[in-house]
């Protein structure tokens, strides 16, 4: 059931998305559209609504106000169908206790209905020698990592990754870059929050900025830069040739210390 | 076919929470406990604290006993009569005064070793024993006075016969009361904590970003928590029959009508814990949230001692709660071999309580 004109290539309609919390409105009119296979970046400072607007379409919470549609289906009457067709991955979420990795697999899979063969999933996010270990026995990277597995077992066509690299290391956090490419190109459409800016530039096609439930600016990258530079502005410092991270990949190496 | 386009079944959801949530009790330490050693290890101290059968202990002086006397010799050799000799009359006068001996016997002569006067002095440290050591040796010189006077039949003559009967032993009444009480504190805490912790560490919220309905999350994990405690009232049942004798009077269909009580009684149980989990804004209010429930009923519900033992004015309040009748009606089960039937006024108890409490935590439960 599609949207009379929508256009086939947009998974994911939003249109005045309103959330209120008691008095206080986190979400206030947003709309946008996410295009297949596109990665997506939400951004802005905490608080922003950025959160509250991921995890409404994600079906992890209810609306105000306003009308939600992922891949045609409407969030107010088909959340079921909905589920069975994204992959979520909560900015700090638990895992079943006691479960090493492999038996969660296959508790998910149950959940999705699904029969995904757990080793082939846990190579996907280079996790085989971690398959009998517990989550709480992981590294914040190797965590991250499985995390966005869990997110892969139903296939899903669109996944959401909320604040990713958030408390990574740098080598963690290009390692789940790399992941996140590799992901987006078998055809799976990303929506990423984050407010790591270079995170937003290398990984994402559009970018919708949001500060105080509003979305204030909606691009490309490059297009918001340009957008940005037409105005007459002109960075303060002058532009190294390196920064700070250069310095620390080059000198201790882009191998993963996953320990 | 993708999984998508086939149409979702919650069983199969059901089935893969309930897996998980099976193998996550097994491996927490802190359920097996509860739920299995605890109560096997009061039924061991509980079920043999006061072992030893009835002893009646006469205290005698030989300045004021001849151990030749006919009536001594037959009072010292009756069953269950224990003699103890003193030469140190304040040490006998002690002892009879805290109890430590039932009563002290003195035979002395008259009229010429023709009349026997046989004193017997009680004290009200044994009461009973007193009345009994007394009858015995009332029982025994009257005889002995009626042979002696040659009434060789006497006008009433007394025989005993004995039958065979099931000897209600303490394990009888300890065991269900300990299996009782830990239906009822696992019901109560595990429910309420691991609902509580669910929620809190965010497991829950990625459970709703999947197609499985939330009834069947409940479900699942109750099913888990009722399937493990039954294998644990099994074991505790069978131990406490194998190894302590405990009575199941109709073998394994009083087994089967058991674990049935339990499973009852533990669905029921975990409603409590579910409202807990609800109202509890933090873990630390749930053990005294818990406590509340668990601990009166530890007390009062004749875990340990029957209801008839409290005072008339704590009756009533033993009368409310459900754990009181879950321990009847297991007893009932067990020693006298009633079936479901016979104990559906305890069982009717008992959901009335699960009516009440399941109501109450639709209202109270909360998703985050």
């Amino acid at each position: 059931m599609k949207f009379a004109g929508m256009a086939m290539e947009d998974i994911i309609v939003v249109e005045d998305l309103v959330k209120k919390y008691g008095d206080f409105t986190a979400v206030n009119g947003i709309s946008f559209t996410v295009k297949a296979g596109e990665i997506f970046g939400l951004l802005g400072p905490n608080g922003a609504g950025k959160t509250s607007t991921l995890e409404i379409i994600e079906t992890l919470r209810t609306k105000t106000s306003g009308k939600v549609w992922v891949q045609g289906f409407d969030i107010d009457r088909q959340a079921i169908e909905i589920k069975k067709r994204i992959g979520v991955q909560l900015q700090s979420s638990g895992y079943y206790p006691n479960l090493n990795l492999v038996e969660l697999i296959k508790l998910f899979n149950g959940l999705y209905n699904e029969n995904v063969d757990p080793m082939e999933l846990l190579q996907k996010v280079d996790l085989v020698d971690k398959a009998k270990n517990k989550v709480k026995q992981l590294s914040g990277g190797q965590k991250q990592r499985f995390s966005i597995a869990t997110t892969l077992i139903n296939k899903p066509d669109i996944i959401f990754l909320d604040e990713p690299t958030t408390g990574l290391d740098p080598q963690a956090r290009r390692n789940l870059w790399e992941l996140i490419n590799q992901i987006r190109s078998t055809g799976t459409t990303i929506v990423i929050t984050t407010h790591y800016m270079d995170e937003a530039e290398y990984l994402c096609d559009r970018v919708a900025i949001i500060e105080q439930g509003k979305i204030i600016a909606l691009a490309s990258p490059t297009q918001l830069i340009e957008n940005l530079i037409a105005t007459g502005f002109e960075r303060p410092k002058q532009l190294q040739l390196a920064s700070l991270e250069d310095v620390f990949l080059n000198l201790t190496g882009y191998e993963l210390r996953d320990k | 076919m993708r999984a998508r386009d086939k149409k979702y079944s919650q069983l199969v959801a059901m089935a893969a929470v309930i897996k998980a949530s099976l193998k996550g009790i097994i491996r927490s330490p802190s359920t097996v406990v509860f739920s299995l050693v605890f109560p096997l290890i009061f039924i061991l101290v509980f079920g043999f604290i006061s072992g030893g059968s009835f002893t009646l202990t006469i205290a005698v002086n030989p300045a004021s006993l001849d151990s030749n006397n006919m009536v001594y010799q037959i009072v010292s050799k009756s069953p269950g009569v224990k003699i103890v000799s003193y030469t140190n009359l304040d040490k006998l006068n002690k002892d009879l005064t805290t109890g430590k001996v039932d009563a002290w016997m003195k035979i002395g002569t008259s009229k010429g070793r023709q009349k026997f006067d046989i004193k017997l002095i009680t004290s009200t440290a044994s009461p009973e024993e007193g009345r009994i050591i007394r009858s015995l040796v009332d029982g025994i010189a009257d005889k002995a006075s009626l042979a002696s006077a040659n009434v060789n039949e006497p006008a009433f003559d007394v025989s005993q016969d004995e039958v065979k009967g099931r000897k209600y032993r303490k394990i009888d009444f300890i065991l269900p009361g300990q299996l009782g009480f830990s239906l009822l504190s696992t019901g109560v805490f595990a429910t309420a904590f691991v609902f509580f912790n669910l929620r809190q560490t965010l497991v829950l919220k990625r459970y709703f970003a999947t197609p499985i309905k939330r009834i069947y999350i409940i479900l699942g994990e109750s099913i888990a928590r009722l399937i493990f405690n039954t294998i644990g009232s099994l074991i505790i049942i069978l131990i406490g029959y194998y190894a302590f004798d405990f009575t199941l009077l109709h073998g394994a269909i009083t087994v089967i009508n058991l674990l049935i009580l339990s499973a009852l009684a533990l669905i029921v149980f975990m409603g409590f814990g579910f409202v807990i989990s609800g109202i509890a804004k933090q873990d630390s209010t749930i053990p005294p949230l818990a406590n509340i429930i668990t601990l009166p009923q530890f007390l009062l519900a004749g875990t340990f001692f029957p209801i008839s033992n409290f005072p008339s004015w704590l009756q009533p309040i033993s009368n409310v709660l459900p754990l009181t009748y879950l321990n009847s009606a297991m007893r009932k089960v067990a020693f006298d071999g009633a079936n479901l039937i016979d104990v559906a006024p305890q069982i009717g108890v008992l959901l009335l309580w699960g009516v009440l409490v399941y109501g109450l935590s639709i209202k109270t439960f909360r998703w985050e």
